[in-house]
């Protein structure tokens, strides 16, 4: 009696048609090639996300394929809890370890310019090495403008400091960067998971759907709405709640950084803004945002079930969230601090902070939303497209 | 003192210990395995076939309770209890929200499973997710809750339940004493014996080719169901029911693992090709009905051939119809490449399929119908969806006997009491597959497993929680929780 391992198997596509090897996949691509093979032949997953239907669709997987539906995956770990063929069954399924191992490489692999991918490989590293570049750039210009990181009270004129132009300027410079970085990304990363050939016509209903599912985080909802696992088999809600905070919080200091720049350049209305203006208003609740949603990740994170994900990853995800939350807090401070002597430093601080998070947006755990909307573009696409499979019979 | 004891972990154990419990039990409940592996066959199942009267969430249409008698009937082929089966049918009605109460979530039919849509109710997640969701009700609610604690004997006075006796075991490098645990009614939920090997070899015996074919079966499920406890109360002289042969036994993946291969890897390209036996040779008709409904009883004609092996044999033509297996098939240009690829007699191998091919009579292929294809003057015939096998790549998958569960069990009556020369004991029950066979006495319709673990094991709570002094009066709907 043989026992195989469904994954030891040579490179021959199984019951997919013509007898040609397909291409090798790598370590982490393979594994999710293994592991789908046992859920398609399972699938009693398909009500949680869009990972299990998006699989039916295929009876093999190539490289495209996985990256696809790495990033569809939302690591919400509820197919791990239910799965009777996770450890330690010897089948080892483990579907949201498999597909967060792929997906830092869909990041170091699509990141562009290419060469930076590899800022992946330490991300940890890469974060403290850019918040102490932004620090450190934002305290010397500080000490060679004033001469002094306590220049005495200036009344919240930050552009007693920094010329106003001056920064908009950098940080227009750097966000211009790491957008066209991350489009550059995202562009090529779309053309292999919908090569040209395949592409099919691009609906309204799709792009709304889509939307809809990034806006509302709709897989992190369990399919039957009460959420999705932390510490354990349990459902839960608050990871959802936590990231809305996060990516609203960071909609709203967007939309405040926007609008401060129509009052400044449409209107003629110079910094610093009344507390009560709409640029302070959204820029604190977006900092309260922010604060409150990375604060809330990082306690989940640190409670999640040691089986979720990959560990090797915390640097980058941990190192994100603590990011965020030093640019909430030290805006939130300098607010608080506007008026005081320390508002040189504090500036300092927080435009140290902010800087850090441009340069690394396109080579940090960022650019996970990113490659996630495009994917749940894909998979709203792909369902309104008829199945290449016949199932008969059933 | 503990009122309410259970044994077991799974489907039928949960539902006995939750009602007990809600009943105003103090309920302990034994499973044999460890946490990670809990749940015994639970953990593989999918749905549960439901009755309803019209149109309910995940339910199309109506699926009424003579209806699903008949078609227990016709499966059993009369070897069933109606009192039970009706009972078991009525409660399936009116089950549901109580299961979504301690956190059980339904889905639409499966992607594949479409013939299931109106008479099954698909669990989210599958079984475990089930499981894990009874397991957190329990756990909230005060049920205590005991792994790695297998029962190895049972003490009753006369037909009453006294105690359980447990071994003394080590539990992850940790000597745990023997024990015995008292409690004013019990109620029996360990599964089959399906995962006894020696139990199985005897049942089975040694055939006329001298295989004692019982040793190639493979056990789709636990490894945990060996029928300790079922022995043990047979011997006590516990009314037994059933066939030791009986069971639910599919033809799957011969290189399955030898438990808990599950779902996955079942074999579902029988129908759109042949099947040969180690001899090359055909032995039964492949295209007699759907898939679904014959899926069944190709364990048992595999179990029948030497070797207790199988090949489904199809070409590059039936790629994509059917549901992807787990483990590729044997891939081959030619017929004798594949037959030297799967050591079958070459020569033999490819003269089947030569007349298989010769005699099929290509009418109009249509796989979601019993369409025109079939044989002429082949034996066996096959009747419909024949198409010759003339298309490489050819592929092989080889296939074995996989045991769902054991249908022998203890006899039993709508109060679920186990009983002893006819007289049902007043404080010892019995639910899951040890009673099954009540209501199976051969055959099988997919998700009926289920709904009898479902039926029983609340049942057997609800009486044993009676038995220890607790009735479930008190508690609101009453309907849910009624007693026979």
């Amino acid at each position: 009696m043989q026992s195989l391992d469904p994954g030891a198997q040579p490179p021959i596509s199984g019951a997919g048609g013509a007898l040609q090897p397909i291409p090798v996949l790598n370590v982490a691509a393979a594994e999710v090639d293994r592991q789908l093979h046992i859920c398609n032949a399972c699938r009693y997953c398909e009500g949680f996300c869009a990972v299990f239907p998006a699989m039916t669709r295929r009876l093999d997987f190539a490289q495209a394929d996985i990256h696809y539906l790495a990033n569809l995956c939302h690591n919400c770990g509820a197919c791990l809890h239910a799965c009777q063929y996770a450890e330690p069954h010897e089948f080892a399924v483990n579907v949201p370890r498999a597909m967060a191992r792929v997906r830092l490489d869909t990041y170091a692999e699509y990141a562009w310019p290419p060469a930076l991918g590899r800022l992946y490989r330490r991300n940890g590293l890469t974060l403290s090495l850019a918040t102490a570049a932004g620090l450190g750039l934002f305290l010397a210009l500080t000490l060679a403008i004033k001469g002094t990181l306590f220049p005495g009270p200036l009344v919240g004129n930050f552009y007693a400091i920094f010329p106003h132009d001056a920064l908009a300027l950098m940080f227009g410079l750097v966000f211009a960067f790491a957008t066209l970085a991350l489009g550059m990304a995202v562009r090529r990363f779309w053309r292999e998971v919908s090569p040209p050939s395949e592409e099919p016509a691009r609906s309204g209903a799709a792009a709304l759907e889509a939307s809809r599912a990034v806006l509302q985080l709709k897989y992190l909802d369990g399919g039957h709405g009460e959420g999705c696992n932390e510490e354990s088999d349990r459902f839960t809600l608050w990871r959802r709640r936590f990231h809305h905070c996060t990516f609203y919080g960071f909609l709203l200091c967007f939309a405040a950084t926007s609008v401060a720049t129509l009052y400044h350049f449409v209107l003629g209305l110079e910094a610093p803004y009344p507390l009560t203006s709409l640029p302070v208003l959204l820029g604190t609740a977006g900092g309260l945002g922010l604060l409150v949603g990375p604060a809330g990740l990082l306690w989940l994170n640190r409670r999640r079930h040691p089986e979720h994900g990959d560990r090797a990853q915390r640097p980058m995800d941990r190192g994100f969230i603590a990011l965020l939350l030093l640019v909430s807090l030290s805006g939130l401070v300098l607010l608080a601090g506007r008026d005081s002597g320390a508002m040189a430093l504090l500036l300092a601080l927080h435009l140290g902070a902010v800087m850090a998070f441009f340069l690394t947006m396109p080579y940090g755990k960022f650019a996970h939303g990113i490659f996630r909307s495009a994917a749940l573009l894909k998979f709203a696409i792909e369902k309104r497209q008829p199945g290449r499979l016949r199932m008969g019979g059933e | 003192m503990i009122d309410v004891l259970v044994v077991g972990g799974g489907n039928a154990a949960l539902c006995a210990a939750l009602m007990a419990r809600e009943a105003g039990a103090r309920v302990l409940l034994l499973e044999a395995a460890p946490r990670r592996w809990r749940g015994g066959n639970s953990q593989h199942t999918r749905n549960l076939r439901f009755m309803h009267e019209a149109p309910q969430d995940v339910l199309v249409d109506a699926y009424t309770e003579e209806e699903f008698w008949q078609d227990l009937l016709k499966v059993t082929g009369g070897m069933t209890d109606e009192r039970l089966a009706r009972r078991v049918i009525r409660d399936s009605s009116r089950c549901r929200d109580w299961m979504r109460r301690h956190g059980v979530r339904f889905q639409p039919s499966l992607s594949g499973t479409l013939q299931l849509a109106r008479t099954n109710a698909f669990f989210t997640g599958g079984g475990k997710a089930l499981i894990n969701a009874y397991y957190r009700s329990a756990e909230a609610l005060g049920v205590q809750i005991r792994y790695d604690s297998p029962v190895t004997g049972i003490e009753l006075q006369g037909n009453r339940f006294v105690a359980v006796h447990l071994a003394a075991r080590e539990v992850d490098g940790v000597r745990r004493p023997a024990e015995r645990i008292e409690a004013r009614s019990c109620v029996l939920a360990a599964g089959g014996f399906e995962s006894n090997r020696d139990w199985l070899r005897e049942a089975w015996g040694q055939n006329e080719n001298g295989d004692w074919a019982a040793d190639n079966f493979l056990i789709r499920g636990t490894r945990f169901n060996t029928g300790t406890l079922l022995r043990a109360l047979i011997d006590a002289g516990a009314d037994p029911v059933g066939d030791p042969t009986q069971a639910h036994m599919v033809a799957i993946d011969a290189r399955a693992p030898l438990y808990d291969g599950g779902i996955c890897t079942r074999i579902d390209c029988v129908s759109l090709g042949v099947v040969v036996n180690r001899d090359g040779r055909r032995f039964y008709d492949e295209g007699e009905d759907f898939w679904p409904k014959r899926y069944a009883i190709w364990g048992r004609l595999v179990a029948q051939q030497p070797g207790q092996v199988g090949y489904s044999i199809i070409d590059r033509k039936a790629v994509g119809r059917f549901m992807p297996p787990v483990f590729p098939g044997t891939a081959a240009s030619t017929l004798g490449e594949l037959a030297r690829q799967l050591s079958l007699p070459e020569a033999a191998f490819v003269e089947t399929i030569e007349a298989y091919n010769q005699a099929c009579r290509v009418g109009t292929f249509d796989h979601t119908a019993l369409d025109d294809c079939r044989t002429e003057g082949l034996s066996p015939a096959k009747t419909h969806w024949a198409r010759p096998i003339d298309t490489p790549p050819f592929y092989g998958y080889p296939l074995r006997p996989g045991v769902t569960f054991t249908y022998l069990g203890l006899r039993t009556d709508e109060t679920a009491a186990v009983h002893f020369s006819g007289k049902p004991s007043p404080n010892l029950f019995v639910a899951g597959e040890m009673m099954a066979g009540n209501v199976l006495g051969k055959g099988y319709t997919a998700g009926v497993g289920m709904s009898i673990g479902t039926a029983f094991g609340r049942i057997a709570g609800s009486q044993a929680a009676a038995a220890a002094g607790h009735h479930p009066a008190s508690m609101t709907a009453g309907q849910d929780h009624a007693i026979a």
